[in-house]
């Protein structure tokens, strides 16, 4: 019995034998004990729990998913560099073929799932509620669940590199090689509950955000007064809104397949692989632009504060977020143009592919325009965004090469492709995020990231990135494809591949100087005096840095699109401050254990579904279930804070009485 | 939080008892008749499937007006903008996979 244990867990569960997994499961369980230790030692488990694990308060629920989306970047990261060193000499076998499977299988689910979504839902819950002049999100509990469903699915979908087995059919798991037939392990159904899981909770921020946005702005606020920031998440949560029942249910269909021996996907019984790839892309598509929309929306409020400008063309960037958000649902078949769909469709859909590159471009000229005779300054948040505008224009154009369907057939599935999409994603997501990572960091701490450190990251990401990607499209066009782990010497591909190799690792070190930088910064921790680092324009620069719990005091009223710019400009031509009007005790959330439990328990039933162990999927079932219950009945979720109390609070942060 | 508010009577119609029961009996009715037709073999298999999209057309139609509340919403009404939204999807959907998959059938 105890000798059958021991042999399950060392030949089944734990995956053994490999010295990089060895490696990183000492470190994961070293750095577990470091973790428990130092909460014991400190006494810090009741903080965690009271302040963190069971909070409602949109402004901590943004900094877990950023600390989360940043150790997600970290691994997808070293998948990056695992595979470039892999490639950087031809015939040598640094990983073998199944760990090359499942390592760029990993970097593209995590980079896209668990690193750019809760970056940017990060970004969404610090910052929309602050520029709306709203207390909170409209539903604070489901916010919270949000996140923990996002974080339990991400460590269910990351478990299985040391438990199990990872995934290793590609990061959209094209069957039949994704079915039982291909992938009798366990790797594809991590993939499966991992993702669902935390789907539940993007489908959730989604729907979230949308009702603040709609439903909470500050008196005066119309639409067409909302910061840019505040538009582009609105039409992406939409998109999402539409976007991700698509991926539950395609992926839930695959679930059927693999677990209940269905034939949706099959090449026998009926089924028909092609069906997948197909549903997919509904979703697989606009979630790129879901994505990228708040990149754009960071890029418009940075380049009119460090412009000291009005946004130019205001109207037309927001028609220009709102068509993108509508046309990304009519263009997902240029994914597959070879699948073999005949002309007609393959017109369509690089004609819809083409179209969508136009509003892109509006932008564009909109941010130059913003900056044409601004008096422009330059610190880290700007430089990203002068940086984004040319590597996004050179990446859009290798896109509408990629969207001419006939070239497409010579650049589907090359370095090509791969060269394309990561010139959008890291000059376009990543670029855009860490923007505003640094633009609104002092809002989140109270601090300024160092500048100096900051700047040498800037250049080292920039230079790295060129060094690696360039280089990609030389080798798409040279003949190499995606996903193969080896080539031949005679390829003639070495050269340009351990360029693009050192140019991986020149962004790894980039980020090794972004974390040095978080580091000093913290150690020569330095108070912004004022809540307004940057002489900014809108709403949550109004406030003290950080925000208080109840972010403020009184509820601003607004008649213009920068309104606090406006304010303050009225002001320094000598106009008088306005009235304030008297306290009132402030309504808010009461924290709640429930989504913390409720995550846990879809955890456990997502593992053991995984494993098909009945004794885990009950009771896991049973915790969801007495969760929504107990929800169901509990009604005291709510206070109010007394007028003294904020009295006090403001007097603290040197605010106005 | 401001505006979400559990204490203040509410200006949104949450319905009635009544209409409740009708929405409940109706949706049971209609899940009851494709059930019926499929287990007793009643119809052509191409007759089945076009009740069974009708009865499915039919149910999304209940749920939305007894008890979505789509009619009793106040303005603007953004309920019916996502939904006109959401049937354009879902029509792109449907009529777009349609299309593709009818050059890629499996043998």
């Amino acid at each position: 019995m105890f000798q059958n244990l021991i042999d399950f867990l060392l030949n089944d569960f734990f995956i053994t034998g490999d010295p990089l997994i060895l490696g990183a499961q000492v470190s994961i369980g070293l750095s577990m004990v470091a973790v428990v230790f130092a909460l014991t030692y400190f006494k810090k488990w009741r903080w965690l729990w009271t302040e963190w694990l069971t909070t409602v308060d949109h402004k901590r629920i943004g900094i877990m998913y950023i600390i989360a989306s940043i150790l997600m970047l970290f691994r997808g990261g070293v998948d990056a560099l695992l595979m470039r060193v892999q490639l950087a000499v031809p015939q040598v076998e640094f990983l073998h073929a199944d760990h090359y499977n499942a390592i760029f299988t990993t970097h593209g689910v995590i980079m896209i799932l668990f690193m750019a979504m809760p970056l940017m839902f990060g970004l969404f819950n610090i910052v929309v509620p602050l520029q709306i002049g709203a207390r909170d999100v409209a539903y604070p509990f489901l916010n919270s669940l949000s996140f923990w469903m996002f974080f339990f699915g991400a460590m269910l979908f990351n478990v299985s590199f040391v438990i199990g087995g990872s995934p290793d059919a590609g990061w959209l798991a094209y069957p039949p090689l994704s079915e039982l037939s291909g992938s009798p392990g366990l790797g594809q159904d991590f993939y499966i509950w991992g993702i669902q899981i935390s789907g539940i909770g993007s489908l959730a921020t989604g729907i979230n955000f949308v009702v603040t946005i709609l439903k909470m702005r500050a008196p005066g606020m119309k639409l067409m007064k909302m910061p840019m920031f505040v538009w582009s998440v609105l039409s992406s949560c939409i998109t999402i809104m539409f976007a991700f029942p698509i991926l539950t249910v395609t992926l839930f269909l695959l679930f059927i397949d693999r677990y209940f021996g269905a034939h949706f996907f099959t090449l026998d019984g009926g089924g028909n692989p092609m069906m997948y790839i197909n549903l997919i892309w509904m979703w697989g598509h606009p979630e790129v632009y879901i994505v990228i929309l708040p990149a754009f929306g960071i890029f418009s409020e940075i380049v009119s504060a460090f412009s000291k400008k009005k946004l130019f063309g205001y109207k037309s960037m927001v028609f220009a977020l709102m068509s993108i958000s509508f046309f990304s649902f009519f263009t997902w078949a240029h994914h597959f143009f070879t699948m073999g769909s005949g002309a007609n469709v393959n017109a369509f859909f690089a004609v819809t592919t083409m179209l969508i590159a136009i509003p892109t471009g509006v932008k564009v000229f909109n941010w130059l325009f913003t900056m044409f005779r601004g008096k422009l300054t330059f610190p880290t948040p700007m430089l990203w965004t002068i940086a984004f505008i040319p590597c996004f224009v050179v990446g859009g154009m290798t896109g509408v090469m990629l969207s001419v369907a006939p070239a497409d057939f010579q650049f589907h599935n090359s370095y090509f492709l791969i060269a394309h999409f990561h010139q959008v994603l890291i000059g376009g997501v990543v670029f855009g995020y860490f923007a505003g990572l640094y633009y609104w960091w002092p809002k989140m701490f109270g601090f300024k990231l160092h500048e100096g450190l900051g700047k040498w990251a800037f250049w080292l990401w920039n230079i790295g990135f060129y060094v690696c990607f360039m280089p990609q499209y030389a080798l798409g066009l040279m003949g190499m494809t995606r996903r193969f782990n080896e080539y031949n010497f005679d390829m003639g591909w070495q050269p340009l591949n351990v360029v693009s190799t050192v140019g991986a690792f020149i962004m790894g070190l980039a980020f090794l100087f972004q974390v040095w930088q978080i580091a000093h910064s913290i150690k020569f921790y330095k108070k912004e005096p004022t809540g307004d680092s940057w002489d900014g324009r809108t709403l949550e620069w109004s406030i003290p840095s950080p925000a208080p719990l109840y972010n403020f005091a009184r509820v601003p009223v607004v008649d213009s699109e920068d309104a606090w710019w406006e304010e303050k400009q009225r002001l320094a031509n000598g106009g008088k401050p306005k009235p304030l009007a008297p306290l009132e005790p402030i309504h808010m959330p009461k924290n709640s254990a429930i989504p913390f439990l409720i995550s846990v328990s879809f955890f456990v039933m997502g593992f053991g579904f995984v494993w098909d162990w009945k004794w885990m999927i009950i009771p896991g079932a049973i915790g969801v279930a007495i969760c929504m219950l107990a929800r169901s009945f509990s009604y005291d979720t709510d206070y109010y804070i007394p007028v003294d109390e904020i009295e006090r609070t403001e007097a603290a942060l040197g605010g106005t009485k | 939080m401001e505006n979400h508010n559990s204490h203040s009577p509410s200006h949104d119609s949450h319905g009635s008892m009544k209409s409740y029961v009708i929405g409940f009996v109706l949706s049971i009715i209609l899940t009851i008749i494709p059930i019926a037709i499929v287990m007793n073999d009643m119809l052509s298999k191409q007759l089945t499937i076009i009740v069974i999209l009708i009865m499915a057309g039919l149910q999304f139609v209940v749920q939305l007006f007894f008890f979505m509340h789509l009619k009793d919403e106040a303005k603007p009404r953004y309920n019916t903008m996502a939904l006109v939204f959401g049937l354009i999807i879902l029509l792109t959907v449907v009529a777009g996979s349609i299309w593709i998959m009818s050059y890629n059938v499996v043998g």
